[in-house]
């Protein structure tokens, strides 16, 4: 990035204008002039997203950071459909952070494709409409009687042909057109088609680097040594053996944590272990079972705080009902894991400071980190690098503002901390740990009229107000509540919806089960209900969402497969404006024990924008929903996770993966949200699953704990 | 501190170290091939497989000492440019999300399909046990399978 800047100067580049369009700035940059000497291979700086060489290289940058969602390749991919080039033929490039020249740099809320699908086709289509212009003007011709063709202007009539190279130094003097026309989905060359992930070919042979690789001169590795408890402080420290410990250069003491700094990571790691350090407690450390009794405790009581949503009364319509249904849920706590451990490259000099790793979120961390350092945030440089892995955990920046404080610290060199898969996984954040409680009425003719949940999360509310069902049931409720606690939490892969989806789809069989009726059928009774007759505000089309629950039932010939061993499961969950609906199909084995087989799943995203992305971040969401929900919990004892790495924290592997097949609704609508949308309902379409093999309600997670699994 | 001499990728290392570091961190910190990953430091995740001699070894608790004379391939040396037919496969299936954990599943399968050129299903399953926390198994287990069928 830095060399790209230098070039651009060198070259007489300057910003010219920036002008807003739907909420988004494009900051085009143009190049006002060049010297004839300069011009071959010449790079032209056509705007933030699109840079043409002379020699006809086309490269796509990439604004957001790339976390395994695809987006570097699915973002490129709206500006190059627009911009009329053969994806063969371009270079996709990853921009820093550069709040001048683009908005929303955040990997989160699987919202890069959603919040850029008008703006970014625009980038491509204005820049086109600029080659054209360019050419036009060249041939002395109407700019209305030539058209695109895979990176050339034609002039139909004349038979006149330009590549975009040679247009583009006349293209970037000419004014920035206001009004283009996108193209109409049928005409769509790239958008729908498969197309692979654009770094496939760094990551097979190993090349690309990931943030834990960086490696400068002059810098040394460093690892942090944190409280081995949530709530613990650091009382007493003895350094003397891990400064004498081989390739040790410095042991600091800084907040309430340790840095151990060296030539190696293994030997930084090895002088971690030599520090001798006391800890008190401050305050009561709670264990997973004071939190789970606790948060029960909590949902005994009147909710204390305002309900998030009230429909009708439930209290009158619950002493009124022909028949109420109960149920409570607990979640543990769930570590993220990312497969490439907290690290970040720090090198705070007096005035400025440069950060290279792996964030989903750059500009909110720069301005934490201006304000730690008191350095302007004008003069910290954040390049994000891909990272291996984030599931919510890299929306924090407590890594990068440590690596900040540790280069300043050790006398303003270039450091690397990286955390050891034990410091990953027990000095993190989590998933919250969640209590929930269901309470639901039907009428005389079995018709849902009642409606309340009550829950409560550590250091989070567990709940939205407007999640199905409401909308259907006249008489509806939500409270949640935060229990505070030492133990830090955050977002979570489809956060809030990662367990509301479990509960609430794990509920409804229930309910179905109990009032006899069809778990299919009952789901679309009460989307009819939303449809016709709402109550109150409805954030969700039930059309559409009975159109993925109706596919779903079709493709896993839901209520057919009933002969012999075969179980199925159902559930559906709307998120990230996202419609999504699986069936789990289970087998029963001669020993009575149960297999999972197999996942179908229907989703409605909206225009799929690559397939190949579109499925594997579905598939992807399934396996980690599967995976976590039969077989993953953090546990605490006296505020210490019992959990530090993966021979005890199990993670889902190759052999226990079911099938997982995955079908689109095809629409116009614009695409919607598929980094997180798939997980929701694959945990609760296996328990629903394993209800009808076994009669057995799952209200916990981990499944594996039920015993009722081969 | 020891010396050693160490092949990787065909390419002959002098190296000065501790001899119980880990092959990974000689490969990565000391001669500076980082295509090789750091996942767990306890051979449970799989993220650091490399092949010493033809075995797919987790190489995060193997001392450079135990090395011997055995060639070592990382990543970064199992093609010249990226066609080996597994790492073909992997690209044609369009496997990667995050990709960090790739290299090491790429090994694994590499040292799997030179010892069982046609594995099924339960072959795979028992040799294939590194992590990925993407949840990319049914993709790599689709790769294995035409990168097999290619080599026929």
């Amino acid at each position: 990035m830095e060399g790209l800047v230098k070039k651009l100067n060198r070259r007489n580049f300057i910003r010219v204008s920036a002008i807003a369009g739907g909420g988004f700035v494009l900051g085009f940059n143009f190049l006002s002039s060049c010297s004839p000497e300069q011009r071959p291979g010449q790079l032209i700086d056509l705007n933030a997203f699109v840079k043409i060489d002379t020699n006809g290289e086309i490269t796509i940058m990439n604004p957001n950071p790339e976390v395994g969602q695809g987006v570097k390749t699915a973002l490129p991919i709206l500006v190059a459909e627009e911009l009329d080039v053969d994806w063969k033929d371009i270079r996709v490039e990853q921009a820093g952070l550069d709040t001048n020249k683009y908005t929303r740099q955040v990997a989160g809320g699987s919202g890069s494709v959603r919040e850029s699908w008008e703006s970014f086709r625009k980038v491509g289509a204005t820049a086109r409409q600029m080659l054209i212009n360019a050419a036009a003007m060249g041939w002395a011709v109407s700019a209305d009687t030539c058209h695109t063709e895979n990176g050339m202007v034609v002039h139909k009539k004349s038979g006149k042909k330009a590549k975009y190279g040679e247009l583009v130094e006349r293209a970037a003097t000419l004014d920035v057109p206001q009004e283009v026309n996108l193209k109409s989905n049928a005409a769509f060359k790239l958008i729908g088609k498969r197309i692979a992930n654009v770094d496939n070919q760094a990551i097979v042979t190993g090349q690309f680097k990931y943030g834990i690789d960086t490696k400068r001169e002059g810098m040394l590795y460093a690892t942090i040594i944190r409280p081995p408890a949530f709530g613990q402080l650091l009382e007493s420290l003895d350094d003397t053996a891990a400064r004498k410990s081989p390739g040790v250069k410095q042991v600091l003491k800084f907040e309430n944590k340790i840095a151990v700094l060296g030539q190696s990571t293994w030997e930084v790691l090895q002088g971690a272990k030599m520090v001798k350090a006391e800890w008190k407690d401050d305050g009561i450390l709670e264990s997973t079972t004071d939190y789970s009794k606790n948060l029960k405790s909590v949902l005994l009581n009147e909710p204390k705080e305002e309900s998030r949503r009230k429909d009708g009364n439930v209290l009158e319509a619950f002493s009124s009902a022909a028949k109420v249904v109960e149920l409570d849920f607990e979640a543990p706590f769930l570590a993220h894991n990312t497969m490439e451990p907290m690290n970040f490259f720090a090198h705070v000099k007096k005035d400025s400071a440069e950060l290279y790793g792996p964030i989903q979120t750059p500009e909110r961390t720069r301005t934490r980190i201006a304000e730690l350092l008191g350095i302007p945030e004008e003069k910290i440089a954040i390049m994000m690098t891909r990272m291996g892995g984030g599931f919510g955990r890299r929306l924090m920046s407590d890594f990068v503002e440590e690596a900040a404080t540790v280069s300043k610290l050790a006398g303003n060199i270039p450091v690397n901390v990286i955390w050891s898969r034990e410091s990953d996984m027990s000095g993190g954040f989590y998933r919250p740990m969640y209590s929930y409680k269901y309470k639901a009425a039907v009428d005389n003719d079995n018709k849902l009229i009642a409606w309340h949940h009550h829950s409560v999360g550590v250091g989070s509310s567990a709940a939205s107000g407007d999640s199905f069902p409401a909308g259907a049931v006249a008489n509806f409720q939500v409270d949640t509540e935060e229990y505070k606690s030492p133990v830090s939490t955050a977002p979570w892969r489809a956060p809030t919806h990662n367990f509301i989806g479990f509960s609430e789809q794990s509920f409804i069989d229930e309910i179905a089960h109990k009032i006899g009726k069809d778990p299919v059928a009952f789901r679309l009774e009460m989307l009819e209900q939303a449809k016709n007759n709402p109550i109150g505000k409805v954030n969700y089309n039930p059309d559409r969402f009975a159109t993925v629950i109706k596919k779903a039932a079709e493709v896993a010939e839901w209520g057919k497969k009933k002969a012999g061993n075969v179980f199925q499961g159902f559930a559906a969950h709307f998120s990230f404006e996202t419609y999504v609906a699986e069936v789990a199909e289970l087998e029963k084995q001669a020993d009575g024990k149960l297999k999972l087989k197999k996942i179908y799943c229907v989703a409605d995203c909206g225009t799929v924008v690559n397939l190949s992305g579109a499925e594997t971040q579905l598939e992807g969401g399934i396996i980690d929903g599967i995976g976590h929900a039969m077989y993953a919990e953090l546990t605490l004892t006296k505020g210490k996770p019992d959990q530090t790495n993966f021979n005890t924290y199990r993670m889902i592997r190759m052999r226990e993966v079911p099938e997982v097949e995955v079908h689109f609704i095809q629409n116009n609508e614009k695409p919607t949200g598929l980094g997180e949308p798939g997980l929701p309902p694959a945990g609760p379409a296996l328990a629903n699953a394993v209800f009808a093999a076994s009669g057995v309600r799952l209200k916990t997670q981990p499944f594996i704990k039920s015993g009722l699994f081969a | 501190m020891a010396a050693f001499s160490i092949t990787v990728n065909n390419k002959k290392h002098q190296v000065e170290v501790d001899p119980k570091m880990p092959l990974l961190w000689v490969i990565r910190d000391v001669i500076g091939l980082t295509g090789t990953k750091y996942g767990c430091g306890i051979t449970q995740c799989g993220a650091c497989t490399v092949h010493v001699g033809n075995a797919a070894v987790r190489s995060c608790m193997f001392p450079v000492e135990s090395v011997g004379d055995e060639k070592i391939t990382t990543i970064e040396g199992l093609s010249e440019s990226g066609d080996h037919p597994v790492q073909l496969a992997w690209k044609e299936i369009d496997v990667p999300q995050c990709g960090y954990c790739q290299s090491g599943q790429i090994m694994a399968a590499v040292a799997l399909l030179k010892e069982n050129p046609s594995p099924t299903d339960d072959d795979i399953h028992k040799t294939m046990t590194n992590i990925c926390r993407c949840g990319t198994y049914n993709r790599i287990k689709k790769a294995i399978k035409a990168a097999a069928t290619a080599r026929v």
